[in-house]
């Protein structure tokens, strides 16, 4: 194909993707933008086999490789629940980052000494961020799965065991840059992937999502850092936004979070460890029936709920929805109190309750809802527990604290339905459970609404 | 191409990417991140090209191995985008039309 045909169609497929992101920030127009993009990500690789200067001698290999990825990933996150998601999500940006770093080292090991300074500097940006993107990711990954702990692991001396592994990393990238040689480049990636590893795990478990999306913003950089060293106006302009959308995303959530992403990213080594909970005493809580609470709500004027994960970990979603139903063809005004970082991500829990088919009026954002619990007669707390937790405006020095929350205690009455007195995913305990006017219905959130909704069709 | 014009295509897409995204409502954050992901998995195309031009099995072999890691990260993206996405359609206007059961077997 010819130099500037390829060109113009590379053009066409920049265009694609920047319409993809535009779609994509109206619900309307999401699901369209999205397919945009998707087809424009088709044709760049389609055309990419036909772009001058193609030899095709590992056009099998290549092929192959495409046809293992596609069977890898599309069974994934067809199969994924949709509760998952934000792992999956964050081990795509991984691997993504893993890629990126692997064909900066190929590109490195081609060009030799015969590559210019400002060629070897993009790479070794893309193999150091790359490789922090995937290694990063992984653990992000481990954590949200909960096969690793999800509270910050902090060890002694850990601040100098990461200082000293970022300079090691800096210092190992000046040396590849002066020598050109393979060692240096070795030591500098593992070294680039440690660190990955020693950036992730002091981030509590609430802040991950946090992480994950400034992980996706590095990813797109080292895109863009490998399209200079290809020449590929291509990936410089969708690194580039994705870098760039990355980063607002990134601030946005920090923003919904009422954390600076500096205090998220380093916050664990400075905070103190959390005093251990009330030294052994047990504290009574007020436990309660589906009866009482039917009866509770039955006789209520405005019932808010306020769903978490739990809810989404209970498949509860539907049965929430006929219990709001039900409530709402008994008059009581029902709304559902949505937190921004309610879930895992931000817009998780809309996503959950779309699938439910839940009313779009009924979902009311944080700020609007938070002046209307006074005038509140219950609330009902399905599986939440940190968006919900006093301890974010009590207790300076907690994971949480300074992070914006809905103000449930200003209800007259609060429920928490809850499967133990298992403290939340930031892992820090809710002194609102104790409160007298709170109580708390035990059990699977599913079984315990579908048996609240039976007695309330009873009454 | 010159140093000077890839610059200049860098810099405008900063500005495109904050331009295009700084509208987005909360609700579209996770498929926005989602999607965003996706887009990345172009780097596809930096794989198939370095991967064509390898010249030994070092090169091929790490070439092969990009070319599979942004696969799954292009093709996956832009699935697992599609099926969050697919939830929003029609939402808005539904109304308790006794379909209470209806999603859940999916």
């Amino acid at each position: 194909m010819n130099e500037n045909l390829y060109g113009v169609l590379t053009l066409f497929v920049s265009v694609c993707f920047i319409l993809a992101l535009k779609g994509l920030s109206s619900p309307k127009s999401a699901r369209r933008g999205n397919l945009i993009g998707a087809a424009g990500a088709f044709i760049a690789t389609d055309l990419v086999f036909f772009s001058p200067g193609m030899t095709h001698q590992h056009k099998w290999w290549i092929l192959g490789a495409i046809f293992f990825g596609v069977i890898v990933g599309v069974p994934a996150a067809r199969k994924i629940q949709m509760t998952q998601m934000p792992q999956l999500v964050a081990l795509f940006n991984g691997v993504g980052g893993g890629a990126a770093a692997l064909v900066a080292i190929v590109e490195y090991l081609k060009l030799g000494a015969g590559a210019s300074t400002a060629e070897v500097v993009a790479t070794v940006f893309t193999v150091i961020v790359g490789c922090v993107s995937f290694s990063g990711s992984v653990i992000t990954f481990l954590k949200l799965q909960e096969i690793m702990t999800t509270r910050p692991v902090v060890f002694p001396g850990g601040r100098f065991v990461i200082a000293a592994t970022l300079l090691g990393t800096l210092a190992s990238a000046e040396w590849v840059i002066h020598s050109l040689g393979n060692t240096s480049l070795t030591v500098m990636a593992i070294l680039a992937l440690l660190f990955g590893v020693l950036f992730v795990l002091p981030v509590g478990g609430a802040d991950v999502p946090i992480v994950i999306s400034l992980l996706n913003a590095f990813t797109g950089l080292t895109v863009a850092a490998s399209g200079y060293v290809l020449q590929s106006t291509l990936l410089i302009v969708a690194g580039t936004l994705v870098g760039a959308s990355g980063t607002i995303l990134t601030r946005l959530m920090a923003a919904a979070m009422g954390r600076s992403l500096f205090g998220t990213l380093f916050g664990a080594f400075t905070a103190k460890p959390q005093a251990a909970v009330e030294g052994g005493e047990v504290r009574s809580v007020k436990s309660s029936s589906p009866d009482d609470v039917a009866i509770l709500l039955n006789y209520a004027q405005r019932v808010v709920i306020v769903p978490g994960f739990g809810l989404a970990v209970a498949q509860a979603q539907h049965t929430v929805r006929e219990l709001a139903d039900l409530l709402t063809a008994k008059g009581v005004d029902v709304a559902y109190g949505i937190h921004p970082v309610a879930g895992r991500m931000p817009g998780h829990m809309n996503v959950l309750l779309a699938e439910a088919n839940v009313p779009y009026e009924q979902l009311v954002e944080m700020d609007e809802v938070n002046p209307t619990f006074p005038q509140t007669d219950v609330v009902l707390v399905v599986g939440a527990n940190d968006v919900v937790n006093p301890a974010a405006k009590t207790t300076p020095g907690c994971p949480i604290y300074g992070m914006p929350i809905l103000d449930v205690a200003e209800a007259g009455n609060v429920i928490f339905l809850k499967r133990s007195m298992r403290p939340g995913f930031a892992g820090i305990e809710n002194e609102l459970l104790y409160d007298p006017k709170t109580s708390l219905l035990f059990g699977d959130a599913k079984d315990s609404l579908t048996k609240v909704v039976s007695a309330l069709k009873a009454l | 191409m010159s140093n000077l014009a890839l610059l200049s295509i860098f810099v405008l897409s900063i500005f495109i990417g904050f331009e295009v995204v700084s509208k987005v409502s909360t609700t579209l954050h996770t498929p926005l991140m989602s999607g965003a992901n996706a887009i990345h998995g172009i780097i596809l195309v930096g794989a198939i090209t370095v991967t064509d031009h390898a010249n030994n099995n070092i090169q091929l072999g790490l070439g092969t191995a990009a070319v599979v890691l942004a696969t799954v990260n292009m093709v996956g993206g832009f699935v697992v985008t599609d099926r969050m996405l697919e939830m929003f359609k029609g939402k808005p206007r539904v109304k308790k039309d006794a379909e209470v059961s209806g999603g859940e077997s999916k």
